[in-house]
């Protein structure tokens, strides 16, 4: 059952929402209706159903339907196959919603960063510390994603930022299209940085393209070091790797440069910044690096 | 698995083509994966099997033409294979190269009736 609204459907719906807010979420529902296509190859005219999968959204609220269809029986033999040439990228609708994303955060001088890692590498904790050091200079937005809950919204809430979460039910990534609705409902001004906290996983937010100005890559040093190699298209793809945790070397076997090293293979553009949010060690060089970009 | 999504967004652009052109069944969808894509096949091929279901291409044959990855050189500018993204050039030793095959992701054909 659907623990946000008891609604009997399971729970694996996209809901999109800031913190206190209930019941604004996507249902799967069966449905059925019939529809004829008319189809003439020539010899003979006749109609027949096939079964597709739509989505569409009414009152605010979007809802995924299947159709099912019966197909009829023929009583005449025909075959009439044709190829059609297709050409197209599988991830075109996303890349075309990113685009669109992308125009929108230029024109309105929104700087854009999609935050990724590994669970528990740091990515909110980052977030909070630079919220509240820097909020007197600049503005935030947060959009929170993650499978289930909304941990990481209150988090950013109490710093006084704006903050959407994203719950993505079974779904392991945001994607545009998600952003594109979180993004209206946070009311984003003129001149801020909006943060984007990906779902955390190194494997599949790669491919999917938000929008963002900038992609930073998290991995902090309680990980193993050869995770840009396991995870190469993240680091291929991201722009600033940082190294979380730096308060932790003295007691775990993580050697810095041979971090630095694989990455730097998969992605020789990939720029560093070591830093401890705990103990602020390095903090300065990713404020630096946030301000000189956002500036850009 | 984010095979899934993909598998999802493959049957989308289908559905959209074969709807257009009045087709009682797919038959055959013909898909470029690059080997540097990130999408790997034989998950694509299990995420395929459980999201055809009761769609216009369930019982489709699904054929996959794996695109080997190739790169060029940034020192000596050579073009080689590449069996890994962080290999190194085999000519010079250079780190530094660009991808120029390998990373595609693309719907190339279907065979509608
Ligand atoms: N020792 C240490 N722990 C940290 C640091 N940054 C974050 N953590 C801890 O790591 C855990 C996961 O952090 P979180 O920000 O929730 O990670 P996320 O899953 O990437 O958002 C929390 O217990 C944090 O307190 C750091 O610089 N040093
Ligand atoms: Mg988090
Ligand atoms: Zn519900
Ligand atoms: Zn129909
Ligand atoms: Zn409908
Ligand atoms: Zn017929
Ligand atoms: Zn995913
Ligand atoms: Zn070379």
């Amino acid at each position: 059952m659907c623990g946000t609204c008891g609604c009997g459907q399971p729970d694996d719906h996209i809901t999109i929402r800031k913190p206190g807010e209930e019941n604004h979420h996507e249902h799967t529902h069966e449905f059925e209706h019939d529809h004829d296509h008319e189809h003439d190859d020539g010899k003979h005219k006749h109609s027949h159903h096939h079964k597709f999968k739509h989505t569409h959204s009414h009152d605010g609220h979007e809802h995924s339907h299947d159709h099912e269809h019966e197909h009829h029986e023929h009583d005449h033999e025909h075959s009439h196959s044709h190829e059609i040439t297709i050409e197209q990228n599988i991830m075109h609708k996303n890349d075309m919603l990113a685009e669109r994303n992308r125009g929108y955060f230029e024109a309105k001088n929104i700087f854009t960063l999609n935050l990724v890692s590994s669970p528990g590498s740091g990515k909110t904790s980052l977030l909070e510390r630079t919220i509240n050091d820097l909020k007197n200079e600049i503005k935030f937005y947060v959009i929170e994603g993650d499978q289930q809950t909304m941990n990481d919204a209150n988090r950013i809430s109490a710093t006084g930022a704006p903050v959407v979460q994203i719950n993505t039910g079974n779904g392991c990534h945001l994607d545009a299209d998600m952003i594109s609705k979180a993004v209206k409902k946070l009311d984003v001004t003129e001149k801020s940085v909006l943060v984007i906290e990906n779902v955390g996983n190194l494997v599949c937010p790669s491919l999917f393209d938000l929008g963002e100005s900038k992609r930073v890559v998290i991995i902090s040093v309680t990980e193993g070091e050869d995770k840009p190699i396991k995870y190469p298209n993240m680091f291929m793809t991201s722009h600033l790797c940082i190294i979380n945790k730096t308060d932790l070397l003295p007691y775990v076997d993580f050697n810095v440069g041979k971090t630095k090293e694989y990455a730097l293979r998969v992605n020789h553009h990939l720029e560093f910044i070591e830093l401890s949010v705990k103990t602020g060690e390095g903090m300065s060089k990713w404020y630096e690096w946030l301000k000189k970009n956002k500036a850009k | 698995m984010h095979e899934l999504s993909i598998a999802q967004n493959i049957i989308e652009i289908v559905e959209e083509h074969a709807a257009k052109m009045k087709a009682r069944h797919v038959t055959e969808i013909v898909l470029d994966i690059g080997a540097v894509s990130g999408v790997v096949p034989e998950n694509l091929e299990f995420a395929w099997e459980v999201s055809a279901k009761n769609t216009v291409v369930e019982g489709a044959l699904l054929k996959i033409n794996f695109i080997e990855a190739k790169a060029v050189c940034l020192e000596c500018k050579k073009e080689f294979e590449l069996d890994d993204i962080y290999t190194m050039c085999p000519h010079c030793g250079s780190f530094q190269f660009e991808i120029i095959q390998g990373k595609e992701l693309k719907v190339k054909s279907i065979k509608i009736e």
